[in-house]
């Protein structure tokens, strides 16, 4: 049976990767996906005499199911040199797959100024989302270093003393990669700042060509490391599965009023700007790296030869099954037939899962067809700017940018939080009537499907999937859109991760 | 018990001397729907007959009564005078200092380690301070008593589960509230209120309960609980709205103090099946004040005489097996229970949780053919069909009419007139087994029939206890000189093993053997049940050669060894086949298939139970428990008197022979009832005799044959002068002008003694 992944089309991929096995028997592009409500009914066959439908997620049910990746960090009390502008994160997640394939990830360059934050959306596994994720900030950080930081990391490595941490991760916990696992990858990321020391870049890159350069950088040691042996087995495997499964990223390094946006894929970036009358305008910060934008299409026929012209993109995707067109990972996009043959004998792949043999890309000719260098926007921050909201393809695919600037911008205004919980009535008097007003107010508060959520992420995470047709939730919908079995759940909508990032309009003056 | 307990601590303070907080203040029961008026109704008639003095009021009567009550939305109240509340912990103090006195050695913080059993007996506790030897042991731990049962040589299953209960206790308003105002239970609104040191206490029980403990290790202090705010709000709600005076009134906290609750809200009682001596009261449902004085009488009178002064059955606990006893289960169940408190109304609302246990290996079969179904002992049961183009309301229930009334009929009809398969396969089947004639004897000495009949032959008896009554009600095939076929009711799973288990003989030469999973029942009603099973067989079958109360072991289709025993638990002809489970659908699919020309049907248990109680069939757990002798219910000609066979409770059935019989089961057919209109009776409504309150109804049911409701119950007859109770006499019973008081309104009824002829149907 082939298994189709949505992002990426992999017929007898799926054997590497028992993770991303997908059992979808649909092929179904992503912008025809069915409507959530005529689907359900006929989902569940109901059997011949009525049976009493499965009761709907209660409202704390569907906040607990919401709730469960929220993130919400401020950083007022923080005084970290570049992070006056960056007052808070708010950031959560919503599976479709098991285990989700997408990441995200917020850090601070802990030698060099600003935050870094950025969500990366894997495909054909969680291997390469998972392990950019974690590497991709120590990358960009070290290319920000100036010469003599990266001198002094050099030595303290060279005698074997502890090396600081590139980046100082800002969670959320359970998230942020154990210190293990980035000795793993030491090596690569010491060879990157070795060659950087070589380029003598005085006080550090400059944040755009560093960006390129991690990235780039990145994508170059994934490929490699899957190409050598490692020192155990099990290296071996991660090595490969990372580089044979891709991940699209899109970041976002604030420095002071400078905001750039790396971005490689088809994740976006939105500022919303509060405008002199009071309403919320979305400005893009990233253009989509797929089929949608004419551009891409441009470059990637100008790549390769004239004769290709027609099997490069196909039904809107890379050779005809990649959705984005750039990307870390996905090697078999990347190396040459032969390389792929060489990895693919000597690591004994195909001897993995007998039954299916390894699949070479048809039409393959000219590689690499796939790039992982980012596209960099800059934006100098103004008081208008009031927030960037990143976010992977399954927020965009649902809502427009322009809801999403006003839902957060309105979110902002009216900041419907819950009320505190009421005083002990052991320590501060309180009537009965007060005790009542009281909890009613926090029970509207948190039953009420719109507002309530003062994570503004997990707001917009509730209207993406229960969104009715008037640009509101539709609290049925979104119960019975979070009570889907797992298998039906991809097929309704992707993984969903947003991540909105605060800024302070009154922390441009201190840096002006 | 409530009743009992009440009288017992109103004088419990002047017999001990020790302050029990009881203040008789009376309770005021309210009702925001005509149906929760109808219902209390239903509660006043009982009282009432009970010599408890209560009244149904207006909403203008209960502002007299209790100012601060908003009644703006109420339909009515009941007022019960004689009501009190009490100091639970007084009223422990009082008791355990009455015990001492009375030369009871009481080791407080002391715990129960372990509980030590010898040849299924219990011999003694072990503490923490050492051991202590017993006779007779009483877990009465509350919420630990489930862990308590399980620590024991032969662990105890005591299904209950604890659950946060939250109460709010204010400060004295500016206008303190008298202590003697009544308590006041909104069921509707899920509170109840008491006066408390010029404040109130008030607590509920809210829709969505927390269970806790449910992965055991139950060693909640009380103190430790959170006071959860949020989720007493609905309930805090609730009380402002139905006394709006006391928004101004301070808090002064919030109390978290977890209760138990049982599957089926009623509480455990009685000795542990497993171990002798081993008693259980526990699992109180939250009213473990005002049931405790009953309850603990009656446990005392169990232990003390062997039996109760009144049948406990709806409350032993052996009406659960070791199936209740998942801890999955009861935390899901108890969820339900909870609310179920104070909304329950109607009388069959079946438990939406922990169903779909145990199964018929018909199930999904008789599912997808529009079953609906019922749940007793765990196991499922068909109550009717819905077939095509019918409706059954989404099982709406009420007081009035049921919205199955038309399947129902359809059902009786097909099995008057044709025939009908209704899956029995929940029914308690057991093997008596022995290579000589000691189960034979074993048998004569259990049942008050005579037991030595030819093989092939079926007796209906009992299994009657020293008293002479019900401990179980049968039917029992001779399969062959030493082999017996039981058949009991569902709910006798546990209690008849118990009861034949402690009768086995001591050298082993007798075998009992649980085969009630081995087979599947499936009863076949009707007058061309017989066609029916000729054409199965290939053996053509007369009702003579196959004559009532007959077992035969029978080959059908290609399946062979099907037991087939000709009565069908109604009076009505047909059969029963026992099938081997493996050949269950087989058997089902080929009677379908060749019953089709005869018009065969499926039909559930409400068609079974409307056929029974018109032919004067009294079921066991219902009509008939163990305070009930065969002579009291008409089967005096059964029994075993002339022969030289002793059996237990021949003694005491002569003496009542003798002495003739102080209540009697009869029939009552209600004749001025409108079954469109007026309000159903379902049992337990108070019988009345020209005018004198004789008994209550045990059973009722809608007679499609009679078009009226038939009711069993039982009559006493009282002296008008002194109360005395005297025999009762067939001409006592039929010269009377009877009436069925049923929510208040009472209508007449004809009175029958002996099952009578039925009009023919066709």
């Amino acid at each position: 049976m082939a298994r189709i992944s949505k992002t990426l089309i992999l017929p007898r991929l799926a054997s590497l990767h028992k993770a991303s096995v997908v059992s979808a028997s649909y092929r179904l592009p992503i912008y025809q996906r069915p409507s959530l409500l005529s689907s359900v009914a006929s989902a569940s066959p109901s059997r011949a005499p009525a049976r009493r439908q499965p009761e709907l997620l209660s409202p704390l049910q569907v906040n607990n199911i919401l709730g469960e990746h929220e993130f919400t960090l401020s950083l007022s009390g923080l005084d970290h040199e570049g992070l006056g502008s960056l007052v808070g994160l708010h950031s959560n997640q919503l599976p479709s797959n098991t285990p989700s394939e997408d990441r995200r990830a917020a850090a601070i360059c802990l030698s060099g100024p600003g935050a870094l934050i950025g969500v990366f959306d894997g495909h054909g596994g969680p291997a390469c989302a998972q392990a950019v994720s974690q590497r991709l900030f120590p990358y960009v950080s070290a290319a920000l270093l100036p010469q003599r930081t990266l001198e002094k990391l050099e030595v303290a490595a060279e005698a074997g003393d502890t090396v600081p941490d590139l980046v100082s991760w800002l969670g959320p916990a359970g998230e942020v990669p154990g210190r293990q696992w980035a000795e793993r990858r030491a090596w690569s990321l010491r060879t990157f700042w070795q060659e950087l020391l070589d380029l003598e870049t005085g006080e550090g890159l400059p944040p755009h060509e560093a960006l390129v350069t991690a990235f780039k950088r990145l994508d170059l040691d994934i490929s490699l490391e899957a190409q050598v042996h490692s020192e155990t087995a099990g290296q071996n495997r991660l090595a490969r599965r990372v580089a044979f499964s891709g991940c699209t990223a899109c970041m976002a390094y604030v420095d002071g009023t400078h905001l750039y946006i790396a971005n490689a894929g088809d994740s976006r970036a939105v500022l919303g700007m509060r405008t002199a009358n009071g309403t919320w305008l979305a400005q893009s910060l990233t253009n989509d790296h797929s089929a949608q934008n004419e551009r891409e299409l441009v470059r990637l026929q100008a790549e390769h030869p004239v004769k290709e012209c027609d099997t490069v993109v196909k039904q809107g995707r890379l050779l005809g099954l990649l959705m984005p067109f750039r990307a870390f990972g996905d090697v078999r996009f990347k190396w040459s037939l032969e390389l792929q043959k060489r990895v693919i004998e000597e690591s004994g792949l195909h001897s993995g899962v007998a039954t299916q043999p390894y699949l070479f890309l048809p039409d393959y000719h000219t590689p690499p067809y796939l790039t992982a260098e980012p596209e960099i926007t800059y934006h100098q921050l103004g008081p208008e700017d009031r927030f960037v909201v990143i976010a992977t393809d399954g927020l965009w695919e649902v809502l427009h940018r322009q809801d999403v600037v006003r839902l957060v911008g309105e979110h902002l205004d009216q900041a419907p939080a819950i009320p505190a919980p009421p005083p002990n009535p052991l320590v501060c008097s309180l009537t009965l009537g007060d005790m009542l007003q009281k909890l009613k107010a926090r029970r509207e508060a948190s039953e009420n499907p719109t507002g309530g959520d003062r994570n503004s992420a997990t707001m917009l995470v509730r209207h993406t999937v229960g969104r009715d047709d008037w640009g509101g939730v539709d609290p049925q919908r979104l119960a019975r859109s979070l009570s889907l079995p797992e298998d039906l759940t991809r097929v309704y909508r992707d993984d969903i991760t947003v991540t909105v990032i605060y800024l302070d309009p009154n922390g441009f003056n201190r840096h002006q | 018990m409530a009743d009992y307990s009440c009288k017992l601590y109103s004088n419990l303070q002047k017999e001990t001397g020790v302050e029990t907080g009881f203040h008789q203040t009376g309770s005021l029961s309210l009702a925001q729907s005509e149906d929760r008026l109808l219902s209390l109704k239903w509660i006043a008639s009982h009282l009432q007959v009970n010599d408890i003095p209560c009244s149904i009021l207006s909403s203008a009567q209960v502002v007299e009564l209790h100012p601060w009550v908003e009644t703006a939305d109420l339909h009515g109240a009941l007022y019960v005078p004689v009501d009190g509340v009490v100091s639970p912990v007084d009223v422990c103090r009082a008791f355990a200092h009455a015990a001492i006195a009375n030369g009871v050695r009481m080791y407080d913080r002391t715990a129960v380690s372990h509980v030590i059993v010898e040849k299924g007996m219990v011999t003694a506790v072990e503490t923490d301070r050492g051991e202590i030897t017993c006779e007779y042991f009483v877990n009465c731990a509350g919420q630990w008593a489930y862990e308590l049962g399980q620590s024991c040589d032969e662990p105890v299953s005591i299904p209950l589960h604890p659950c946060e209960h939250f109460y709010l206790i204010s400060h004295p308003a500016e206008l303190p509230l008298a202590s003697d105002l009544p308590v006041v239970l909104d069921p509707d609104g899920r509170i109840y209120v008491r006066p408390w040191k010029g404040g109130i206490l008030s607590g509920g029980f809210e829709k969505n309960p927390k269970p806790i403990c449910t992965e055991g290790k139950n060693q909640v202090e009380f103190q430790n609980l959170q006071h959860d705010w949020d989720h007493y709000g609905p309930l805090l709600q609730s009380l402002l709205e139905r006394m709006p005076v006391l928004s101004d009134v301070q808090i002064r906290r919030l109390v978290n103090c977890p209760e138990s609750f049982s599957p089926d809200m009623r509480c455990i009682l009685g000795e542990s099946p497993s171990v002798q001596n081993y008693f259980v009261l526990a699992g109180m449902n939250s009213s473990g004040s005002s049931l405790a004085g009953g309850a603990g009488r009656l446990l005392a009178e169990w232990i003390a005489f062997g039996s109760t002064s009144v049948d406990v059955w709806p409350l032993d606990i052996r009406r659960f097996s070791a199936l209740q006893g998942s801890r999955t289960f009861l935390r899901h169940r108890v969820m339900e229970v909870v609310p179920l408190l104070y909304e329950r109304l109607y009388h069959g609302v079946e438990f939406q949780t922990g169903r779909r246990l145990r199964t018929s290996p018909l199930y999904d079969r008789l599912d997808s053919q529009g079953a609906r179904w019922t749940e007793k002992h765990a196991f499922e049961r068909p109550k009717y069909f819905v077939t095509e183009g019918q409706s059954d309301g989404e099982q709406n229930v009420t007081f009035f009419k049921p919205c199955w009334f038309d399947i129902v009929r359809d059902e009786v009809l097909a099995c008057k007139e044709a025939v009908c398969a209704i899956d029995m396969s929940s029914f308690t089947k057991f093997e008596l087994r022995s290579t000589g004639r000691q189960a034979l004897d074993m048998l004569q000495w259990l049942c008050c029939d005579d037991m030595d009949v030819p093989t092939g032959t079926v007796v209906h008896t009992g299994m009657l206890n020293a008293n002479g009554a019900y401990e179980n009600d049968c039917s029992i095939a001779r399969l062959s000189k030493g082999n017996f076929f039981i058949v009991s009711s569902t709910d006798q799973h546990i209690r008849g093993w118990a009861w034949l288990s402690r009768h086995l003989p001591a050298d082993g030469s007798v075998q009992l053997e649980d085969v009630t999973w081995k087979y599947t029942a499936l009863n076949v009603i009707g007058p061309l049940a017989v066609s029916v099973l000729s054409d199965l067989s290939y053996i053509p079958i007369s009702q003579n050669q196959f004559r009532y109360m007959v077992c035969k072991e029978m080959s059908m289709g290609y399946a062979n060894g099907i037991r087939v025993i000709s009565m069908t638990h109604t009076g009505e002809p047909g059969f029963v086949l026992y099938i081997p489970i493996e050949y269950a659908l087989y058997i089902y699919n080929e009677m379908m298939g060749v019953g089709k020309k005869h018009g065969i049907k499926d039909a559930g248990y409400f068609a079974l139970r409307s056929l029974r109680i018109e032919r004067f069939f009294p079921f066991w757990g219902q009509d008939l428990n163990s305070c009930t002798t065969p002579l009291e219910c008409g089967r005096e000609n059964r029994v075993k008197f002339n022969e030289d066979i002793d059996f237990i409770g021949r003694k005491a059935l002569l003496q009542q022979k003798q002495d003739g019989v102080r209540r009697r089961l009869i029939m009552l057919i209600l004749t001025e009832h409108s079954c469109d209109e007026d309000p159903w009776p379902h049992g337990y409504e108070p019988i009345f005799r020209n005018n004198q309150f004789v008994g209550f109804t045990t059973s009722c049911d809608y007679s499609f044959t009679l078009k009226g409701h038939v009711c069993l119950g039982y009559v006493q007859h009282r002296d008008a002068n002194n109360g005395q109770l005297l025999s009762v006499t067939p001409d006592y019973v039929t010269q009377g002008d009877y009436e069925l008081e049923i929510a208040g309104t009472r209508y007449k009824a004809k009175v029958k003694l002996y099952p009578m002829q039925l009009p023919h149907t066709n």
